[in-house]
């Protein structure tokens, strides 16, 4: 009797939680999907190769805002990760110090913020000063915005390496610094890259920040002081204009976007699989 | 035996601190060198403090203290200007639950503290060390065809010798073992057992133990403890026969603890 009750329960139970992760994995095969059919038929090699066309002609391709947006991303690492990551490794590794809670709110907070409000801070920490929209301007945007995510993955990551690993290493005589370098964070690689992948996708499809930076470019960018195009900006301008063209090419945009932020993220945690090491 | 062999570590007057909590009140003990003392008594006695004590383990919990003297061969370890990473080295560890690098081969594991402290070392070299501390600790037999496999993809007690295996490649004149057993089953117990037997040859070995049958069997001196005291101190057969004090003798025949 009891026996038959739990064994519905559990039905129920599992029935339950299969139908949440439905509807969680739903949207992302729907976007997949949808993207899918709207964008293909647009992407040819011109697609990656031609800059966009004057209104009324039809053809040209993206290519400016693909390369722009590489660049984007990789100014915004430049700058994001390195001190993100330091960040995260002060908040695990000095856990006492008085200054922690303090740092760790702030960047919970600075989490937060509205990435349009991030761009605004760029906009008149650089380009009032400066004069002009710049990649600099844009990758410093994102790089805000990378940051906290970068620090508290890294924090959790390297909280999470048990304690006994540390001990082990102290009590070899190895000092704490290399004990930090090569124990706790090679222990906690993978999560750290996970969460660097994380913040990199994130930044990747912003546009907010973006339109009063980096601005926006029909051409091919002069330099890194200059406006740069970006594909989250493109499709934005692509979208909201009443071309049938035009709108093709957004979804194309778009398609190009996701892909290019999953295929990092797939290579990335291809590259870095190894479980451990040897130097044999 | 007692009166001719030499103290390698004397312990003077050692408080210890957590925080406000005092877990050692006036230790004092000279451990002989080359021989095997088992450190005994009830849970919270303040065992594993006095081990961590011996080679500045202690202080790395936040807000631990010490004070007090510890001698390695006539030297404080607690003198202002000593690098715990040097009294480390000398003072090895093996822990309660086996901890090799899950991010290391068992070679790496074993070549840790040579690869970790930093310095250059040919290839000959290293695979000389990793070979002699495996053999020493009785595992090289076992996974001298696994060399490049996990750490951790080896059994508990595989685990447990390599990590004696890692603390012997640094070559530390004294080993620390926090119930090295407590976390095996009886016949990797034996194994490490008769691996004491055969280390405490060369080596000066300090064992913390739950089990009084562990002390007796593998241990030449035993020390007593209780609630952060030391109650006794002598050579384990003396110790086990003829206690002394009364809190030893009813622990010893099982009326408390």
């Amino acid at each position: 009797m009891r026996a038959t009750r739990r064994r519905i329960v559990d039905r129920v139970a599992r029935a339950l939680t299969l139908a949440c992760t439905a509807a969680v994995l739903a949207p992302l095969v729907l976007i997949i999907g949808y993207l899918l059919a709207k964008g293909v038929t647009s992407i040819n090699l011109d697609f990656f190769t031609q800059l966009p066309k004057p209104v009324g002609e039809s053809g040209g391709g993206m290519a400016n805002a693909i390369v722009g947006t590489l660049v984007l991303i990789g100014l915004a690492c430049a700058l994001g990760l390195p001190i993100g990551f330091g960040t995260g490794v002060f908040l695990a590794e000095y856990a006492h110090s008085r200054l922690v809670p303090t740092i760790r709110f702030c960047a919970d907070v600075l989490n937060g913020v509205p990435s349009i409000v991030i761009g605004i801070y760029a906009y008149t920490l650089i380009v009032l000063p400066t004069k002009s929209f710049s990649a600099y301007a844009g990758g410093f945007a994102l790089a805000v915005i990378m940051l906290p995510i970068v620090a508290r993955t890294t924090e959790e990551m390297l909280r999470l390496v048990p304690a006994n690993l540390r001990e082990a290493s102290l009590a070899l005589g190895v000092p704490a610094w290399r004990t930090t370098m090569r124990v706790i964070i090679r222990t906690a690689r993978g999560g750290i890259i996970t969460g660097c992948m994380l913040a990199i996708a994130r930044v990747a499809g912003e546009t907010a920040p973006l339109l009063f930076t980096a601005f926006g470019n029909q051409f091919w960018h002069h330099g890194l002081g200059g406006p740069i195009s970006s594909l989250p900006v493109q499709i934005y301008t692509y979208a909201i204009s009443p071309f049938d063209d035009w709108h093709r090419q957004a979804w194309a945009g778009a398609l190009v976007l996701l892909t290019l932020i999953s295929a990092t993220s797939l290579s990335v945690r291809l590259l870095t699989r190894g479980r451990f090491r040897t130097v044999r | 035996m007692t009166s001719t062999t030499r103290t390698k570590l004397e312990v003077r007057q050692l408080d210890a601190w957590f925080g406000t909590t005092q877990a050692l009140h006036d230790i004092g003990l000279a451990i002989p060198e080359r021989a095997a003392t088992a450190i005994i008594g009830p849970s919270g006695c303040g065992k594993s403090t006095l081990i961590r004590c011996l080679n500045r383990m202690h202080e790395i919990v936040p807000g631990a203290r010490v004070s007090g003297q510890v001698l390695l061969d006539g030297e404080d370890i607690y003198r202002p200007g000593v690098d715990p990473v040097q009294v480390r080295a000398r003072v090895g560890m093996v822990f309660q639950r086996p901890n090799p690098f899950p991010t290391m081969s068992i070679y790496d594991n074993a070549a840790a503290g040579l690869l970790l402290s930093g310095g250059r070392r040919s290839r000959a070299d290293l695979d000389a060390a990793v070979e002699h501390s495996l053999r020493q600790a009785a595992l090289w037999d076992e996974v001298e065809d696994s060399l490049d496999a996990s750490g951790v993809s080896i059994s508990g007690g595989q685990q447990q010798r390599l990590c004696i295996a890692r603390a012997l490649a640094v070559e530390p004149e004294v080993i620390l073992m926090d119930e090295p057993c407590s976390a095996l089953d009886p016949i990797a117990t034996t194994k490490i057992e008769a691996l004491i037997h055969e280390l405490k040859a060369q080596y000066t070995i300090v064992i913390v133990t739950h089990s009084m049958q562990q002390a007796a069997r593998v241990s030449d001196y035993t020390v007593f403890m209780y609630l952060g005291k030391l109650i006794e101190f002598g050579s384990t057969e003396r110790l086990f026969t003829t206690p002394q004090k009364k809190e030893t003798e009813d622990y010893i025949t099982g009326r408390f603890g």
